[in-house]
């Protein structure tokens, strides 16, 4: 492979590790909102959590580029407050990487939560848990697995997102080629045949680690849970 | 110690009205299912909101609904022992005790540390094994443990041993009484046995329908519970074992009754229940049969419903009830005032 390629493929580890460490903690609150809050509004959430997933990718691109632009409403006073930058970033990368991923997080987190025993929350609260300690010491370690589950497949997600990115903050190679859009430029030049199967086997083989990866830590999550 | 109860609540067709005052020991909160004790446990548990009313602890107002009170269930410090024992299955038994523990501030309360209460409910070996891996009985053991490790002000106890057979049951209930006697946490048990009751409680309100049906000491109320499943409530003391025989003689103001060995020391008062189904009635002292005990006494009244009727004898100022189908209420002429002998069915006493 070439330092070219090789740059590619650190950058997208780089931008989706990122995704889903940030993406992480908010996605466990909305996650959470979403299974034990009752709520106005809370279907009107749950909607744009959602909206990712059902909208083209490059509406969503076009969405953040408007809003975290450097004329955005939000970019603009990112950028004059804390002179943060996202577009053609790769900060902007795993942004757009995160958006994409989260509502598939949210919903593995949820469902996770959502199969929790209530009755074993209210029984931490009669011994004097206050809610915040209830979640922490009832409800996440329990939620454990979906946990787990919903970060890798917020993982995977960001390794293969290209609308979303490319349409936020382009394509430029070591700064927001991921390999996905290494894949794309090599299909558009002649020639590029050979790099685009190797990054493409490359890709295959971080999404099956990835996915082991997770069933692993799962099974062991769930073994500790029942040893005696 | 002292529970204060008087609230109104309404969920869909059902109305619990509730006003009544607990004295210290074990009050027991009976009636079928459906009429209302959950609810009202929830209720002073902080599961349930009220729409109406008040709930204090040791004059510590719990609820008020017309002050606008209503203290969040972390911070009442009252231990619930939940029908189907709640045990977090991702903790040890270790874990799942000291779990109150963190959170067990201020003062007052059942005395908390992990040693004695391990004694008091025999779990020592349990510590560090998983929920899962524990019997039923085993499971509500650690759950009261739990409970009482949180240093409650007030203990409620919903149907404990409801999800277990014959057997535990009666491995639990030592554990319950000692928590009575020794560990002096006031205790709001729920419960739709009568053997239960007549066995724990000091004080019975009987809820039917939603309402408080009778308040007051076991003796009193117990035997007006239940129409379908009557009986009496007499308390005795040991007098000796008879180990021949695998027998305990106890006295009670009735008289002497002969029992399946207990395995209380002598000396000990117990409470036996007698149901008023597993007594027959004998114009004459009766020879030539099997049953042990007879008691004398005499006819106070006869109560009839349908077919049957329920007779009330007074036994030396103890009082025992028969059921009788009024066939031979009439046969026998029994009637207020006749003197009576009542034939008890020895394996009809509640082990105590």
């Amino acid at each position: 492979m070439t330092p070219e390629e090789w740059t590619a493929v650190r950058l997208s580890l780089l931008v989706s590790v990122t995704a889903m460490v940030a993406s992480l903690p908010l996605g466990i609150a909305v996650a959470w909102l979403l299974a034990r809050g009752r709520f106005w509004g809370k279907s009107l959430l749950d909607t744009i959590v959602h909206l990712p997933l059902i909208l083209p990718p490059v509406v969503t691109g076009y969405l953040l580029l408007i809003l975290f632009g450097r004329q955005g409403t939000i970019g603009k006073f990112l950028d004059q407050t804390f002179g943060i930058v996202l577009s053609f970033r790769w900060t902007g990368a795993a942004l757009a990487c995160a958006v994409m991923g989260f509502p598939l997080m949210v919903r593995a987190i949820r469902l996770s939560i959502e199969a929790v025993d209530t009755r074993l929350e209210s029984a931490a609260a009669t011994l004097g848990a206050n809610p915040l300690w209830v979640f922490a010491t009832i409800t996440l370690p329990l939620c454990l697995p979906g946990v787990i589950a919903g970060a890798i497949l917020g993982f995977a997600k960001s390794m293969g997102e290209f609308g979303a990115t490319i349409t936020f903050v382009s394509n430029i190679p070591g700064e927001t080629q991921t390999l996905p859009s290494a894949i794309y430029t090599f299909t558009q030049v002649p020639g590029g045949d050979a790099g685009a199967m190797r990054l493409t086997l490359v890709s295959v083989a971080i999404s099956m680690a990835a996915l082991l990866g997770s069933e692993l830590l799962a099974r062991r999550v769930g073994a500790r849970r029942v040893a005696t | 110690m002292s529970l204060d109860i008087d609230i109104e609540h309404a969920r869909e067709s059902f109305r619990l009205q509730a006003r009544f005052a607990s004295q210290p020991g074990i009050t027991a909160l009976f009636g079928r299912s459906g009429s209302g004790k959950t609810t009202l446990v929830d209720i002073v548990g902080g599961l349930i909101k009220p729409d109406r009313g008040r709930v204090a602890v040791d004059g510590q107002t719990l609820v008020d609904t017309e002050r606008g009170i209503f203290v969040p269930k972390h911070r009442r410090r009252v231990g619930y022992v939940f029908q189907d024992s709640r045990l977090f299955p991702h903790l040890s038994v270790r874990q799942n005790l000291l779990y109150g523990r963190w959170f067990a501030r201020g003062p007052g309360g059942a005395a908390g540390d992990l040693g004695s209460v391990v004694d008091l409910l025999g779990i020592g070996q349990l510590l560090d094994r998983r929920p899962d891996s524990l019997s039923g009985g085993e499971k509500q053991r650690v759950a009261i443990g739990r409970a009482l490790l949180a240093r409650p002000l007030l203990l409620l106890m919903d149907e404990p041993l409801a999800s277990l057979d014959e057997a535990r049951r009666g491995e639990i209930m030592p554990y319950i009484e000692r928590l009575r006697d020794e560990a002096g946490v006031p205790i709001l048990y729920v419960s739709h046995s009568v053997a239960e009751v007549a066995r724990l409680a000091t004080t019975v309100v009987i809820l039917s329908e939603g309402k408080v049906a009778a308040v007051g000491p076991v003796r009193d109320v117990l035997p007006l519970a239940d129409a379908g499943d009557g009986g009496a409530v007499l308390d005795a003391v040991v007098a000796r074992h008879d180990t021949d025989f695998g027998l305990s003689i106890l006295t009670s103001p009735a008289g002497e009754l002969q029992v399946p060995l207990l395995a209380t020391a002598v000396g000990s008062s117990v409470r036996a229940y007698i149901r008023s189904r597993d007594v027959m009635l004998s114009l004459k002292p009766p020879e030539g049969i099997s049953a042990l005990n007879v008691l004398a006494g005499r006819i106070v009244e006869i109560a009839p419903s349908g077919a049957q009727a329920d007779a009330r004898l007074d036994c030396n100022g103890a009082m025992l009830v028969a059921r009788l189908t009024t066939k031979s209420v009439q046969r026998l002429g029994l009637a207020p005032g006749l003197p009576v002998y009542a034939v008890v069915k020895s394996v009809s006493f509640e082990r105590s």
